[in-house]
C-alpha cells in the first residue's frame, strides 16, 4: 500500500458522557474509494466532522501526506484539499447552479459556467448552469454539490450517505462519476450503511461500531454477511417476507384525488387512486419530494378538502375529506410522521406530555383534566413494549435520539390499536437493528387484521414489507405492483418517470 | 474567536430560577449607569425605588393595589403568549373595560343595590373582550398580524375614550374637564383592607392566577396551546384547531385586561377619565414575561412590577428623577430578561473552545 494520503491516529471525540469516537485509527490511500461503513450512531459522522475541520477532536492526531496538521475550520480543509458533499444540501432554491457556485467560487459566470460544464463532460455530472435549482432533480441537485467541490481541486472528496437519496438507476450514475475521479488521482471517504454499494465500489473499507473501529477489510473479499456481523455485532435478522393472506374489506380509498397545494413549491396531486385493506400493507414509493408530503397531510387530515369534496378521501366506509386528523383517529387511523420532531412530537415536552398529542382518548383525560397517573402508565408501557431507550417517562423527546424518538412515536401510535395504521419512512436515521424491529412491528399489524400503509424512499425496505406497492412521480402515483413479482428496476423507472406518464 | 449559540440538551432548571435575578442584576447596573451620567445619586434611587415601597404599610398597601390589574391582565396575556398568540392590546382592552363598566353609572347614577359593582366588572370584562374579536377574527379570516392589529386597537380605543369623556358622558356638572361623573356607592368595589385602597378586586385577580394554573399546568385545554406554541405543526398534526387557539388565547387576555379595566374605575378612580390606565396594559406584557409565563412566576412578578411603579413615584419626588427614567428601567428589565431566558436553553459556546482542543 502506497504511503497514505490522509491518516487519523487514535481521534477521540465525545459528547459530555458519550463517546462519539474513541481512538479511531484510519489511513486513506490515493487513488482510492474508501468506505465509512457504520450503523445509525456508530459515529461515521462526528468522524467527518473531525476531518472536515467543523468540530475539534478531544485527542488524536492527523496527517495529510505524512505531515502533522491542525484542522480548525471547513476553510483549512479546504485549502489542504479537502472536499465535502453533504447529505442535506446547502443550496438556493432560487438561484441558478451558476450562482449558487459564484457564492463559494471566486470568478465570472461565464467562466464558471465553462468549468461547469467541462466538469460535467469529463466525469459524468451533466447539468445546465443556468438552471435554476428549485427545478431540478435531487440527483442533479447531488452534482452541483459534487461540482462545486470539484472547482476547488480537493484530493480528497467525503460524500456523506450520497445514495440515500437518489433512485436505483441514479446510484449507477454517481458510481461511474465516483471511479471518474477516483482516476483521476481523487480519493474518495464514502459513507455508509449500505453493504451492496460498499461492494461495488470501495476497494477499502472501515466499519465503526459504538465509536470503535471494529474492522479494516477490502469488501470485496468479505461477503455482506461479514460485514453486517462486524457492523451491528450479531447477524442481521432475517428478512421477513410475510406469507401473502387474503386482504378484508377497504379501509382507505383514494379515488381520482386532484390537490393543488397552498405552499408555492408544494407538488400538485393529479388523480391519486389508492385502495387499502385490512390485513395488507401497501407501500408507497418514490424519491422524496414527488408529492408524497402533500399525500400525507391529505390522508392524516392535517389538510382537509372541502365538505363538497368529502368523498376523495374515505376511510372505514366513510367520506372524510373535510374532517381533522382528530376525527379520523376517532374513527381508527393512526399516523407516523416523516419528522419526529416538531411534528410527531414536540421536541421540549417530557414523553409523558408527548404521549398526550394523540392518545389522549386512552382514558388520561378527565372533565377536560390532564390524568397524570394514567399518562404516565400509557407512556411506561410505551417505552417498556417498544423498547425505547431513555431515563424514563420524564425524558424531553427532543433529548431522545432519532431512532428511539422513532420507536416511541411508533408504539404511541400503536398502542392507540388503530384499524388504519399510516407511517411515513418509518426507519429514517434508525439503525439497523432497531429498523428491523419496527419492520416485524409493521408486518405483524398486518397480520392482526390492520390495513396498513408505508411510504418510504428505501426500496428494500418496502419489498420486505410490503404486498404490494405503488409509485409516487411528480404529483403521480402508479398502478399498484404485487410486490412478490415486481423486480427493483421497474419500481426504479417509475420513480424517475422513465415509463412515460405514470398512470 | 467566534460566538455562537448551542442548544442545551435539557432546558438549565439552575438557569431558569436564576434567570430573572440576573436580569434585575444587570439591568440595576446599566441603570446605574444611566443614574450616574444623569448626576443622581443611584444609592438614593435604589432606595426609593426598590425599597421604599416595602418600608411603610401605607406604601406597600399602594403596591398590593397596583398589583392588582397587573396580576390580572398578565394571566390574561400569559395564556396567549404561551401559544404564540401575541395580544399586545391589553391597553385596549383595558379602556374598553372600563368604559363598557362605566356605562351603568352613567346611565343610572342614581341607581342603588349590591348588583351594581358586579354587574360592571362582568360588563367590563365582556367589552374588553369584544375589543379582541376584532383581531382574532381577521386573524383568523385573513391571517393580519394580531400583533399589529391589537397594538392599533388600542390607539381607537383611546379615542373612543376621548369621545366620551368630551362629549355624550363628560359631566355636566364637572366644570368642563374630560370626565364623567364621580360613581356613586354601590358602583364601587368594597374595601378588603380597611384603611387603604385595596379592594375585592384584588381577590379576583390572585383567584384568577389560581384558574390559570389549572388550566394552563393541568387541563386538556391548555395543553393544547402549550403544544401550539411550542411546535405548530405538532398541534396540526394532533388535530388541535390553530383558529381555537387563537380565538380563547385573544378573548381570553381582552376578558382579564376588560376585567382589570373595569376594577380600575370602579375601584380606586372611582369616574371614567382619560388617565384610567398608566399603562397597565403594557407593563403587564413584562410581568407575564418577566413570570416565565407561569401563573405563579407571573404573581411574583406582577408584585415586583407594582413595587416598581410605586417606586418610580417615590424616585420621582425624592430623588428628582424624571417619570421617562422609570420607564427605561422597566424596558432594561425586560430586554434582560429577553437575553437572560435564552440561557436556559442555549449555551454560548466560544470558538476558543475549537481552538483549545489538541488536534
Amino acid at each position: 500500500m502506497s504511503a497514505p494520503l490522509l491518516s487519523l491516529r487514535g481521534m477521540t471525540k465525545g459528547y459530555g458522557p458519550v463517546k462519539a469516537n474513541q481512538a479511531i485509527d484510519l489511513d486513506v490511500a490515493p487513488n482510492s474509494i474508501h468506505a465509512i461503513l457504520g450503523e445509525n450512531g456508530a459515529g461515521k459522522s462526528t468522524l467527518m466532522k473531525l476531518i472536515y475541520g467543523v468540530e475539534a477532536p478531544d485527542a488524536g492526531e492527523v496527517f495529510w501526506n505524512g505531515a502533522p496538521v491542525h484542522l480548525h475550520s471547513p476553510g483549512e480543509a479546504r485549502r489542504l484539499g479537502i472536499g465535502m458533499v453533504f447529505q442535506h444540501f446547502s443550496l438556493f432554491e432560487t438561484l441558478t447552479v451558476v450562482e449558487n457556485i459564484s457564492l463559494i467560487v471566486a470568478g465570472t459566470k461565464a467562466t464558471l459556467a465553462a468549468r461547469i460544464r467541462e466538469l460535467g463532460r469529463d466525469f459524468g455530472l451533466e447539468v445546465d448552469p443556468f438552471a435554476e435549482v428549485h427545478a431540478l432533480s435531487v440527483g442533479e441537485r447531488q452534482r452541483v454539490e459534487i461540482i462545486r467541490c470539484l472547482m476547488t481541486e480537493p484530493k480528497l472528496l467525503i460524500l456523506d450517505e450520497p445514495t440515500s437519496v437518489l433512485p436505483p438507476q441514479a446510484v449507477g450514475l454517481l458510481f461511474e462519476t465516483l471511479r471518474r475521479l477516483r482516476d483521476r488521482g481523487v480519493s474518495i471517504l464514502f459513507i455508509s450503511h449500505k453493504l451492496d454499494e460498499i461492494q461495488a465500489i470501495c476497494d477499502r473499507a472501515t466499519i465503526l461500531r459504538a465509536g470503535r473501529v471494529t474492522g479494516n477489510v477490502d469488501p470485496r473479499e468479505h461477503d455482506a454477511h461479514d460485514l453486517a456481523r462486524m457492523m451491528i455485532g450479531r447477524d442481521m435478522p432475517p428478512p421477513l417476507h410475510p406469507d401473502p393472506v387474503e386482504p378484508g374489506e377497504v379501509r382507505l380509498e383514494l379515488s381520482g384525488l386532484d390537490h393543488a397545494p397552498d405552499d408555492p413549491f408544494g407538488v400538485a396531486l393529479q388523480g391519486v387512486s389508492l385502495s387499502l385493506r385490512a390485513g395488507e400493507v401497501l407501500g408507497i414509493a418514490g424519491i422524496s419530494g414527488n408529492g408524497q408530503s402533500e399525500l400525507s397531510r391529505l390522508i392524516s387530515g392535517e389538510v382537509r378538502l372541502s365538505e363538497a369534496r368529502r368523498d376523495d378521501v374515505r376511510m372505514l366506509g366513510q367520506g372524510v375529506g373535510h374532517l381533522g386528523p382528530g376525527a379520523r383517529r376517532a374513527l381508527g387511523f393512526a399516523f407516523v410522521p416523516e419528522e419526529r420532531l416538531g411534528r410527531g412530537a414536540v421536541p421540549e415536552m417530557t414523553l409523558s406530555d408527548n404521549s398526550l398529542l394523540t392518545a389522549h382518548g386512552q382514558g388520561m383525560l378527565r372533565r377536560g383534566f390532564i390524568d397524570r397517573v394514567r399518562e404516565a402508565e400509557f407512556t411506561a408501557a410505551c417505552i417498556r413494549d417498544f423498547d425505547v431507550r431513555t431515563p424514563g417517562p420524564e425524558a424531553e423527546a427532543g433529548a431522545l435520539s432519532g431512532g428511539n424518538l422513532q420507536k416511541f412515536i411508533m408504539g404511541r401510535e400503536i398502542s392507540l390499536r388503530p384499524k388504519v395504521l399510516f407511517v411515513a419512512q418509518p426507519t429514517w436515521g434508525v439503525d439497523v437493528g432497531a429498523a428491523a424491529a419496527i419492520r416485524q412491528r409493521l408486518v405483524a399489524m398486518r397480520n392482526e387484521g390492520v390495513a396498513v400503509l408505508v411510504i418510504s424512499e428505501e426500496l428494500e425496505e418496502l419489498f420486505e414489507v410490503c404486498d404490494r406497492i405503488q409509485v409516487m412521480h411528480k404529483g403521480h402515483l402508479s398502478a399498484s405492483l404485487d410486490a412478490r413479482t415486481t423486480r427493483a428496476e421497474e419500481i426504479g423507472r417509475l420513480m424517475i418517470g422513465a415509463d412515460g406518464v405514470a398512470a | 474567536m467566534t460566538l455562537r449559540l448551542v442548544r442545551r440538551e435539557k432546558a438549565s432548571t439552575r438557569m431558569a430560577v436564576l434567570a430573572p435575578l440576573l436580569a434585575l442584576l444587570a439591568a440595576m447596573v446599566l441603570n446605574l449607569l444611566l443614574f450616574l451620567a444623569m448626576g443622581k445619586d443611584p444609592a438614593a434611587v435604589f432606595h426609593a425605588m426598590l425599597l421604599e415601597p416595602f418600608s411603610s404599610w401605607a406604601g406597600f398597601s399602594e403596591v398590593l393595589l397596583k398589583m392588582g390589574p397587573l396580576l390580572l391582565i398578565a394571566q390574561g396575556l400569559a395564556i396567549g403568549f404561551r401559544a404564540k398568540v401575541f395580544n399586545i392590546g391589553a391597553e385596549g382592552q383595558f379602556i374598553l373595560g372600563a368604559i363598557f363598566a362605566s356605562a351603568i353609572p352613567v346611565y343610572f347614577p342614581q341607581a342603588t343595590g349590591a348588583w351594581i359593582w358586579p354587574a360592571m366588572l362582568v360588563l367590563g370584562a365582556l367589552g374588553g373582550a369584544l375589543w379582541a374579536v376584532v383581531p382574532a377574527f381577521w386573524r383568523v379570516r385573513l391571517n393580519a398580524n394580531e400583533i399589529l392589529v391589537t397594538l392599533m386597537m388600542s390607539l381607537i380605543a383611546i379615542q373612543v375614550l376621548n369621545y366620551l369623556l368630551l362629549g355624550p358622558w363628560k359631566d355636566p356638572m364637572g366644570f368642563n374637564f374630560p370626565q364623567s361623573v364621580m360613581f356613586q356607592y354601590d358602583a364601587m368595589i368594597p374595601i378588603l383592607l380597611p384603611g387603604t385602597r385595596v379592594n375585592v378586586s384584588l381577590l379576583i385577580a390572585l383567584f384568577s392566577a389560581l384558574l390559570a394554573w389549572a388550566y394552563m399546568q393541568r387541563s386538556f385545554g391548555g395543553y393544547q396551546f402549550l403544544v401550539g406554541g411550542l411546535a405548530p405543526k405538532a398541534a396540526t398534526y394532533a388535530g388541535f384547531s390553530e383558529a381555537r387557539a387563537i380565538w380563547l388565547s385573544l378573548l381570553i387576555g381582552g376578558f382579564a385586561a376588560g376585567l382589570a379595566g373595569a376594577a380600575e374605575v370602579a375601584g380606586p378612580i372611582g369616574q371614567l377619565q382619560r388617565s384610567i390606565s398608566t399603562g397597565y396594559g403594557y407593563a403587564a406584557i413584562i410581568v407575564a414575561y418577566l413570570g416565565g409565563l407561569h401563573p405563579v412566576g407571573i404573581v411574583a412578578s406582577s408584585l415586583f412590577m407594582a413595587a416598581l411603579y410605586i417606586g418610580g413615584d417615590n424616585a420621582m419626588v425624592s430623588a428628582d428623577l424624571p417619570v421617562a427614567a422609570v420607564r427605561v428601567f422597566q424596558g432594561t428589565l425586560l430586554v434582560c430578561y429577553l437575553a437572560a431566558v435564552t440561557f436556559v436553553r442555549f449555551r454560548l459556546d466560544f470558538g476558543a473552545s475549537v481552538e483549545g482542543g489538541r488536534v
